[in-house]
């Protein structure tokens, strides 16, 4: 899904009142600055790849193919951020956290990589350009936290922005889905058949399915847990450095 | 609501006490009971505050001395709390409760009949011309007395050995452990009883392979069992105490030696062997989730028995000898 649900655990202890927490150390927050600081560079490079392949095409078809590997690449580097919460560091759930990057790989890899005939859709720039925003706002705003030093602008629009990206985001993702539907089923993509000797069987196709139904669960939820952050959040203006 | 009775006399009654129990988040006062035993144990006291709050039946009330703190049992005695001649204790909904006993009957149930169903190919699971046929491989039978047994095995066990420590447990549980059971149930049935089931090769998989996994599912069991037996037979009747587990004269429980909760180490042997006898990949499955499942509990286990016991024999592991 295309809004960044990790982060909002961590808002969700920020409370109003001194909290004695033992933060990461000073290893860990300078390893993760830098984790920070290089995950939106890498963010701001897919986004001016974008506009740069917009303004030399003359179109916004087909502008996957200009930032494919820098998407691929520091998608797949956000598997890192598990290991963070696992470790520690970041004081978010590893399950929560799991599930986001997961989500997010099994739509770069399993779906738009896999199924060439859904890159040239309209609905892969919907969740790119979604993710885009939303991750180079999210990863600033990181940055910003650990050095303690967050602006107002930052935060605000952590927790605004995401009401249009979000939605915009999960229909981008909700149609490449649908459209690689046709292709998966032709061509028996990722699918295991009976009789074989592992007596076991599994259609992608189905499976695809499946994963677009538990979006309508699944999406509400999320949003609506971030509309509640943003409450608490921006609610008090007063709050600002402390927000992990 | 506030229950108090009026009182121009003092609260120090000679002989009781007064309770006063508050919402252990919002510090409001729920409940006042005067005359108040003071051998009278918590139990009696949630009895009784379950009168005046008749939504919140015993089982599914957590009171404590402290709002953060840790649950008083049900056995603990009024006089020996440290507590003044008012006690003032914590309430906490634990939300709607179902008993263990309830949970482990629906639990087992399910996996019996589900693979019942697909075993005896009931209409709209596999393609109508197989409806009501059996399997043509006897492993496929044997697979289903395997199956059948051991789930028939375990609903005995909750009705006539078992001693659960918790009567009670929350009521969402109930929805999750089913999903679980009847779910993998559902899916290792599937393959296992499907028309287009294959069966161990006779080049690489002989009778004898069948047979041997066969008795190792039947002697885990019997192992898993004869555990069961000798924990039930720690406890006495209506008890709540713990003792450390040792072995005894049967055989299948000098395990104990090596293994802090052998009935897991049992347990997953029979599925193992079941895996191996049925070739099945989603039953490797079920046997993967279970096994990180029961090694989880073992090491909790393990771990409170260390605490609790000084003199716990080092040699054992929780689950695997040696290994975990």
């Amino acid at each position: 899904m295309s809004a960044a649900a990790p982060g909002t655990s961590k808002a969700a202890h920020s409370e109003v009142g001194p909290k004695k927490k033992k933060g990461p150390g000073a290893l860990a927050t300078a390893y993760l600055v830098i984790y920070n600081v290089v995950m939106t560079a890498g963010w701001l490079v897919i986004a001016v790849g974008l506009v740069r392949a917009y303004l030399a095409r003359g179109s916004y078809h087909g502008l996957y193919y200009s930032i494919e590997k820098p998407l691929k690449f520091f998608q797949t580097g956000a598997i890192l951020e598990i290991l963070h919460c696992a470790v520690g560091i970041v004081p978010s759930s590893v399950v929560l956290t799991g599930f986001q990057v997961m989500s997010r790989v099994f739509l770069t890899w399993a779906v738009t990589h896999s199924v060439r005939e859904v890159q040239s859709e309209d609905s892969v720039l919907l969740f790119v350009t979604a993710w885009t925003i939303t991750e180079i706002i999210r990863y600033s705003f990181y940055t910003f936290s650990l050095l303690n030093h967050l602006p107002y602008l930052i935060k605000w629009a952590r927790y605004t922005f995401f009401i249009v990206l979000y939605p915009m985001g999960v229909t981008g993702e909700l149609l490449t889905i649908y459209a690689a539907l046709p292709y998966v089923q032709k061509t028996g993509l990722y699918s295991v058949t009976l009789p074989n000797k592992y007596n076991f069987s599994f259609d992608y196709y189905t499976f695809l399915i499946l994963v677009m139904i538990s979006y309508i669960p699944l999406f509400p939820q999320l949003y609506f847990h971030m509309i509640r952050q943003r409450k608490k959040v921006l609610g008090h203006i007063e709050d600002y450095s402390k927000v992990e | 609501v506030y229950h108090h009775t009026s009182s121009i006399f003092p609260l120090n009654y000679p002989g009781s006490s007064g309770v006063e129990i508050l919402d252990a988040k919002t510090k409001d006062k729920l409940c006042f009971l005067d005359k108040v035993e003071p051998n009278a144990t918590i139990g009696e006291i949630k009895s009784m505050f379950h009168k005046s709050h008749p939504q919140w039946y015993p089982a599914r009330q957590s009171i404590r001395l402290d709002p953060k703190g840790k649950s008083l049992k049900d056995e603990d005695v009024l006089q020996h709390l440290p507590v003044g001649t008012t006690a003032t204790f914590y309430f906490r909904d634990l939300g709607a409760q179902i008993s263990w006993v309830t949970v482990f009957l629906t639990e087992y149930t399910g996996p019996l009949v589900i693979y019942l169903m697909f075993y005896f190919r009931v209409p709209f699971i596999y393609a109508p011309k197989y409806d009501f046929t059996t399997s043509k491989h006897w492993v496929v039978h044997l697979a289903c007395m395997c199956h059948s047994f051991h789930y028939v095995k375990r609903l005995l066990e909750t009705l006539f050995v078992h001693r659960f420590s918790h009567g009670t447990m929350p009521l969402r549980n109930i929805f999750k452990n089913c999903t679980y059971y009847w779910g993998f149930a559902a899916w290792m049935a599937y393959y296992i009883n499907h028309p287009l089931y294959t069966p161990p090769s006779k080049y690489t998989c002989t009778y004898v392979f069948i047979d041997t996994t066969q008795c190792a599912i039947f002697f885990c069991q019997i192992g898993n069992f004869s555990i069961h037996v000798a924990l039930r037979n720690l406890r006495p009747p209506g008890s709540k105490t713990r003792k450390i587990p040792y072995p005894t004269k049967n055989p299948f429980t000098w395990i104990f030696l090596l293994v802090s909760c052998p009935n897991y180490t049992y347990e997953l042997g029979s599925w193992l062997g079941f895996t191996l006898m049925t070739q099945c990949l989603p039953v490797a499955f079920f046997t993967l989730v279970g096994f990180i499942q029961m090694t989880v509990w073992a090491k909790g286990k393990h771990r409170s028995y260390l605490k609790e016991f000084r003199d716990y024999p080092p040699l054992r592991s929780p689950i695997l000898p040696f290994i975990l």
